[in-house]
């Protein structure tokens, strides 16, 4: 079907686009990852666990919570799960700040990494033995189901809504975070804590607040992704490693880098799978290394 | 003096010949049983848990004893890597005197641990994976292939739809041995039947996203678009090719592989109507139901897959062989396991020269919503497909030893 270069140009187009929906749900992820570790250095590997955990609290809402409570005909929609399941792991979050966090910011970058590595262990182990492994279905919301078809492709509804979350998300992070004064009120955090403390700012809340914020972005793209993939225990360990990947070529701590490196390696990824399959996996991994060669603090990054 | 002596002499032999007796009988005075299997990753539901449960359960009902030495289960997770398997494997034969691994899903782990068993002259009982080599090109004298294989899936599954007269396909497979054998199968059914492979995709393993490879099977405009995949990337193919309404289109979705722990994960909404080939079903006589109920009880009132049920019937058999052969020395029991026919209520057939057990399979539909009583009533039996037709014939094989020949 596919000979060695003619690719028919609408099959080309139609991965691209593929490529772009995965891309802005990497930079979603990818996000929230970068503003944690540029404004608190902290390197969150709990961001997998509870991007699960947002799918988890979508799928609970709606299947489960009736059967809890006794009252079988409850249910949380998925409208309203956007909003809660991001609510719910945000304060969870804000939780592990204050109790583990926080008493290991004066330390090496190394221990924030254990502590967060290990939770996302705790939490994933725990979902695993509740709902096992192959997880459960989640239905598309009414309202979005069907596609357009434009030629031979098939574009759902869904898909499009997710991109257009993501970029909205990504967007408006980004002007909250470089176009606001509370955001510059987390730039100044990041620079000179201390004298920011001086000047009479709660550091310690803007902290925290962040921490939460940015882990809700991951609990959002959770909710966003329940309906395309299973939602399963393992489904954060997959896509961690690569949202990883991102953030390392973007630049950590680069809000913009993330988002912009988030798409590009989606499409190049989607490239990947019409040309070559087998390698879509190592495609990013490769780019990577060869990132990290050239540009050592990422293509947007700035050197500490 | 002289009495002393004689009594000395008479208690010296007694030792002796109890000494040789017990190098006829039960190795380190116990049958050692491992399982070893994917305990929590991507094959665990087919496999995993399940399957120890199910061990547990044969050397209860078998008595817990063996020539009046007692039963040992353990367990072991290769976490469905090649590597893990094999070292694993060698832990159990080496430091545990494991006796016999069973279990063994995913073929790449399946074939580790049949070439440790090989050196060390241990017995491997394969459940889970599915491979045809591991009967054929890969054989050796210490495997036993119980519950099904590819070529069973290709003459199951393959032939029954490209007759119903869908003749082009279009293949999604998982890139290693499995997805390549099943596939390879697969295309000389559909070719032998008239029909025609107009394409195929690979991907890795253990992948989240499909849409990219089911847009490839789509604008290939193929009849059939089969998966050679299984456990997680199934069930994610088949979420994300009704997402991109391929399912209900003109194309037919066909899974290669899968079990009813995929189709109770993913819901009967996607999957109804959809044919799969099993080597074993709860639901289709009374001794099955029987078993699934007391399986039920103590794994949270899931009903047992065809795997998990292959475990417990070839623990009993391999139990029952050694007290037959009066001895766990492998090549006794090898030999005693492929002159038995094998009849315990859940399965039928014998066990041939290549390891293969030879017994009937079984064509499943998906059911309705609408059609389903509870969470594991979910599929009904089409048509019992014989051992003969779902077993590669042994003029065929390339097994060594069936032809005699190292290939």
């Amino acid at each position: 079907m596919f000979e060695l270069l003619g690719i028919s140009p609408q099959a080309l187009i139609s991965q691209l686009l593929i490529g772009l929906i995965n891309g802005s749900f990497y930079a979603l992820l990818s996000l929230g990852l970068a503003v944690i570790f540029g404004l608190l250095n902290v390197i969150n590997f709990t961001h997998g666990a509870l991007y699960m955990l947002g799918a988890m609290v979508a799928w609970m809402g709606l299947t489960q919570l009736g059967g809890w409570v006794g009252m079988p005909d409850l249910q949380l929609p998925y409208w309203l799960a956007l909003v809660v399941a991001p609510l719910i792991v945000g304060l969870f979050s804000i939780v592990i700040e204050k109790t583990m966090l926080k008493r290991l910011y004066r330390l090496d970058h190394l221990y924030g990494l254990l502590l967060t590595f290990g939770l996302a262990l705790v939490i994933e182990g725990l979902f695993r033995h509740w709902f096992g492994v192959l997880g459960n279905s989640y239905p598309v919301p009414d309202l979005l189901r069907g596609g357009m078809r434009v030629n031979e492709l098939f574009i759902p509804w869904y898909r499009l809504w997710v991109v257009g979350m993501a970029l909205a998300a990504c967007f408006a992070t980004w002007f909250f975070i470089e176009r606001t004064n509370l955001g510059s009120l987390l730039r100044a955090g990041t620079e000179n804590p201390r004298l920011l403390q001086a000047l009479g700012v709660n550091v310690p809340l803007i902290i925290t607040l962040t921490y939460g914020a940015g882990c809700a972005l991951a609990a959002f793209a959770g909710v966003l992704a329940a309906p395309i993939y299973q939602v399963t225990a393992i489904m954060g360990s997959d896509l961690i490693i690569v949202v990883f990947a991102v953030v390392v070529i973007g630049g950590m701590g680069s809000i913009a880098g993330s988002i912009l490196t988030g798409l590009g390696l989606g499409v190049i990824e989607g490239l990947t799978k019409v040309f070559y399959p087998q390698a879509s996996s190592v495609s990013i991994f490769v780019i990577m290394i060869i990132v990290l060669l050239i540009k050592p603090a990422g293509l947007f990054g700035k050197v500490r | 003096m002289k009495q002393r002596y004689l009594s000395k002499l008479i208690a010296g032999a007694l030792f002796a010949s109890a000494g040789v007796a017990s190098a006829q009988g039960i190795s380190n005075d116990s049958v050692n049983i491992g399982v070893l299997t994917d305990l929590s990753g991507i094959y665990s539901a087919v496999e995993g848990p399940g399957a120890v449960l199910a061990a547990q359960m044969a050397a209860e009902d078998f008595g817990g004893t063996v020539l009046g030495k007692p039963i040992k289960i353990t367990s072991a997770d290769h976490q469905s890597k090649a590597d893990l398997s094999a070292s694993k494997a060698r832990e159990m034969f080496e430091r545990d005197n494991v006796d016999m691994i069973m279990g063994n899903v995913a073929s790449s782990s399946a074939l580790a641990a049949m070439e440790v068993a090989n050196q060390l002259k241990r017995i491997v009982i394969v459940t889970g994976a599915a491979s045809l080599p591991i009967t054929n090109e890969r054989c050796n004298a210490y495997t036993i292939h119980y519950v099904y294989d590819t070529y069973a899936l290709a003459n199951g599954t393959a032939a029954g739809v490209v007759a119903s007269g869908k003749k082009t396909w279009f293949f999604l497979t998982a890139d290693y041995v499995f997805g390549h054998t099943l596939q390879r199968d697969a295309t000389e059914v559909v070719n032998a039947k008239g029909g025609k492979v107009v394409g195929s995709v690979l991907h890795p393993i253990k992948t989240t996203d499909f849409a990219s490879y089911l847009s490839q099977a789509q604008s290939s405009k193929a009849e059939v678009i089969a998966l050679a995949n299984a456990g997680g990337d199934t069930i994610g193919s088949i979420k994300q090719a009704a997402e991109l309404g391929i399912v209900g289109s003109k194309q037919t979705i066909v899974p290669l592989l899968m079990f009813t722990s995929d189709v109770q994960a993913l819901g009967l909404k996607d999957t109804q109507g959809m044919n799969f080939t099993v080597g074993w079903y709860w639901n289709f006589s009374d001794a099955n139901r029987k078993f699934a109920d007391r399986f039920m009880k103590n794994f949270n009132g899931v009903a047992p897959t065809s795997v998990q049920a292959g475990v417990y019937s070839a623990t009993m058999n391999y139990l029952q062989a050694i007290k037959t052969a009066g001895t766990d020395n492998s090549d006794a029991v090898m030999k005693q396991l492929k002159s038995t026919p094998i009849d315990d209520g859940l399965f039928k057939g014998v066990i041939r020269a290549d390891g293969k057990f030879e017994h009937d399979m079984y064509l499943l539909q998906v059911k309705t919503p609408k059609e389903s009583k509870n969470k594991n009533d979910i599929a009904s039996v089409l048509q019992v497909i014989p051992a003969k037709d779902a077993t590669l014939p042994l003029s065929q094989s390339k097994c060594v030893l069936v032809t005699g020949v190292k290939s």
